[in-house]
């Protein structure tokens, strides 16, 4: 799950870690009145979304006068900021963060994350921050230095100082890297992170380490252990879609294709949607209905995929291992009937009860076409669906 | 031979007499799985599908001898039904449950590579070889005992590439869902080091999807250390980058653990691979030669 900017800088604050004086707001006059009460003439402004890549696309600014935030505020509050980590419609602006302005004189990177190769919690540091860090590990990785936390006494100053002195800081600096490294990797166990980022973490004009942006993003699977996390979760920034889907307990992600896919499995719905591709398809989603499949999971399923305008047609791919696919049989009549299913739909069941599952479904008078195989039935559905691209 | 487990293992059940324990011991008893017993704090002393229901693991080892657990409890609980396996001496561990933190895995996967102990999963289908011990949700009856060596992130891939090789009459040695979490107890590495060691497996097939660079270790070792043909084969090749495709593993980040990738690194090393799912079966027999 991912947090704002504000409710990780939160998090940030708890810890001991130097962040900006700032205040959160829904509104123009909010921005306004938090602005004379943080004092002093020029702030930042920041639209709140869960996207990198605010500050290229004018979602963070810098701003001197009332005209200005207002002009700012006007602008995001209530439309969608669209950067080069969101898709083509971007993501919608709730909340503006007004801060205090910090003078940098140097920009640093300091990020975590599980580490799947090493198995262990992996702090990388860099000199080369403020920039897409992304680049700077790809094509100069020497750049990035890293320490691996040990699952089970957790992260020593020493390994701040070995990042410290090669990040070339003084003395005071060591001190409070050695504090934010520690505040941080504290935070990263105590809240189950799946990944966070300080990126810049500045020094100040003064010579101060300080945290001027903050990326968290919590292990979705811990949430049930963190109800003031789960509390912070903002809906506005999920796929609409996606977000119904959850409700069932479906995983769906939307894809720009044509041919709608419901799957069991997560492996064999990216499978279907390779193998429909391969046919010269194009997948409109990934779909995933899970292992406990029930009719009405199936028809909620179909409910989401043609909720999508550009399905011309569904394939539905079942692997029936604990679920049956009679079952799935029933399922799919129920929500064609239902929903009213105007475009073909190719099925291919196979495993537990499959033929049942074939014979349910050729017996009812439905459009529905039977796939004899993986292959067979991917051929049909991407020519059901106007033939190859 | 084959890998991990065999007819001879002793399997326990945590979470034994809840809803999920209860079905898959049943198949697993049908089957023909040594299943010897289960446990369920609290119930100890009862008897649950005509088995002895335990109050704690050192309880069931104890008066069981058993060597392996399959455990279905919820995911608040399995890092302490880990370590009290760990504990109580089992050696093969293998977790069904999905949606555990991936904290409490890191602190698992230490717990049980210092006693030794081979964890499979969690969130995986489970491990079996044919006709002989079945741990785990997988349909028993699309298995073929044979030849093929099976590892793979995903539970209907793999299915799917055990219903190929038991068409084409290969069968399987040992079926093995390392199961798609970020943190799995086993990788491919360690289970393709089984493969290459165990006589009745003559070839291996591992199915492998976007997401993290688990295909890509796995190529160097086959390149160093397997000498058995390997087929592979990966999910995910339309997958939009920064889209988590329903496991936690499968999400390609900062460019990284794309399956053009991993497909690349996988052929660099001498891999047969197929980029057709429907495929894999009669890959399998060019690549043998069978």
């Amino acid at each position: 799950m991912n947090l704002h900017e504000y409710q990780g800088k939160a998090l940030f604050r708890e810890y001991g870690l130097p962040v900006s004086h700032g205040v959160a707001c829904d509104t123009t006059d909010e921005v306004l009145a938090a602005a004379k009460q943080i004092g002093g003439d020029m702030w930042v402004v920041k639209a709140q979304v869960h996207a990198g890549g605010r500050g290229k696309a004018g979602g963070v600014k810098l701003v001197k006068t009332e005209a200005e935030i207002r002009e700012f505020c006007e602008r995001h509050i209530g439309n969608r900021l669209v950067t080069y980590q969101t898709d083509a419609s971007g993501q919608p602006v709730s909340k503006i963060l007004i801060e205090t302005c910090t003078d940098i004189a140097n920009e640093l990177y300091l990020g975590a994350v599980v580490d799947r190769s090493s198995r262990r919690i992996v702090f990388m540091a860099s000199t080369e921050g403020g920039v897409e860090i992304e680049k700077v590990a790809h094509e100069t990785p020497e750049k990035i230095l890293k320490a691996a936390i040990d699952p089970l006494v957790g992260a020593q100053p020493y390994q701040a100082r070995e990042i410290g002195f090669k990040l070339g800081l003084n003395p005071t600096q060591m001190k409070q890297f050695t504090q934010i490294f520690l505040g941080l990797a504290k935070l990263f166990e105590e809240k189950d992170v799946a990944l966070i980022e300080v990126n810049p973490l500045v020094i100040t004009d003064e010579g101060n380490l300080h945290c001027l942006d903050a990326k968290v993003v919590i292990d979705s699977n811990a949430m049930y252990r963190h109800p003031e996390l789960a509390a912070m979760h903002d809906p506005s920034q999920d796929d609409e879609r996606e977000a119904q889907a959850a409700k069932w307990e479906l995983n769906y992600v939307a894809l720009d294709g044509t041919i709608g896919c419901m799957v069991n499995g997560a492996g064999l719905a990216m499978g279907t949607m390779d193998t429909v591709k391969l046919h010269g398809g194009a997948p409109a989603n990934f779909l995933d209905v899970g292992g406990g499949a029930t009719k009405e999971r199936v028809a909620e399923a179909f409910k989401i995929i043609l909720s999508d305008e550009n399905v011309k047609a569904v394939f539905v791919n079942i692997f029936g291992g604990i679920v049956r696919c009679d079952m799935i049989a029933e399922g799919i009549i129920g929500a064609v009937e239902e929903v009213g299913v105007k475009v073909p739909v190719v099925v291919r069941l196979e495993g537990n009860s499959a033929e049942k599952g074939a014979q349910i479904l050729s017996q009812s008078s439905l459009n529905i076409i039977a796939g004899e195989s993986l292959s067979d039935a991917a051929q049909k559905v991407v020519a059901a669906a106007g033939g190859a691209a | 031979m084959s890998i991990l487990i065999n007819k001879n293992t002793k399997v326990i059940c945590q979470g034994f007499t809840g809803k999920n324990g209860t079905f898959h011991s049943e198949q697993a008893i049908a089957y023909g799985t040594q299943m010897v017993g289960g446990v369920t704090p609290g119930k100890g002393g009862t008897t649950h599908l005509g088995l002895p229901v335990f109050d704690t693991v050192a309880d069931a080892v104890a008066a069981t001898g058993a060597d392996a657990s399959v455990i279905y409890v919820p995911a608040p609980f399995v890092q302490d039904s880990i370590m009290e396996a760990v504990s109580a001496g089992i050696q093969v561990i293998v977790c069904i449950t999905e949606g555990v933190p991936t904290l409490d895995m890191l602190k698992c996967k230490v717990a049980c590579d210092q006693a030794g102990v081979v964890l499979i999963g969690p969130n995986c289908p489970g491990v079996i070889t044919p006709d002989e011990c079945k741990i785990g949700i997988m349909p028993g009856h699309i298995h073929l005992k044979g030849k093929v060596g099976i590892v793979s992130r995903s539970g209907t891939l793999t299915y799917e590439a055990v219903k190929q090789t038991t068409d084409m009459g290969f069968g399987q040695s040992t079926c093995v869902g390392i199961g798609g979490d970020p943190i799995p107890g086993s990788n491919f590495i360690d289970i393709l080091a089984r493969f290459q060691e165990d006589p009745q497996t003559e070839a291996i097939v591992m199915i492998g999807e976007i997401g993290g660079t688990a295909e890509e270790e796995a190529a160097e070792f086959i390149k160093q250390h397997v000498t058995k043909p390997v087929v592979s084969y990966i999910a995910g090749v339309t997958a939009p980058a920064g889209k988590r495709m329903g496991h936690a593993g499968a999400i390609i980040s900062g460019g990284k653990g794309t399956a053009a990738e991993k497909f690349a690194a996988l052929e660099a090393a001498g891999v047969t691979v197929t980029r057709n799912l429907a495929e894999i079966g009669k890959t399998l027999k060019e690549a043998t030669g069978w």
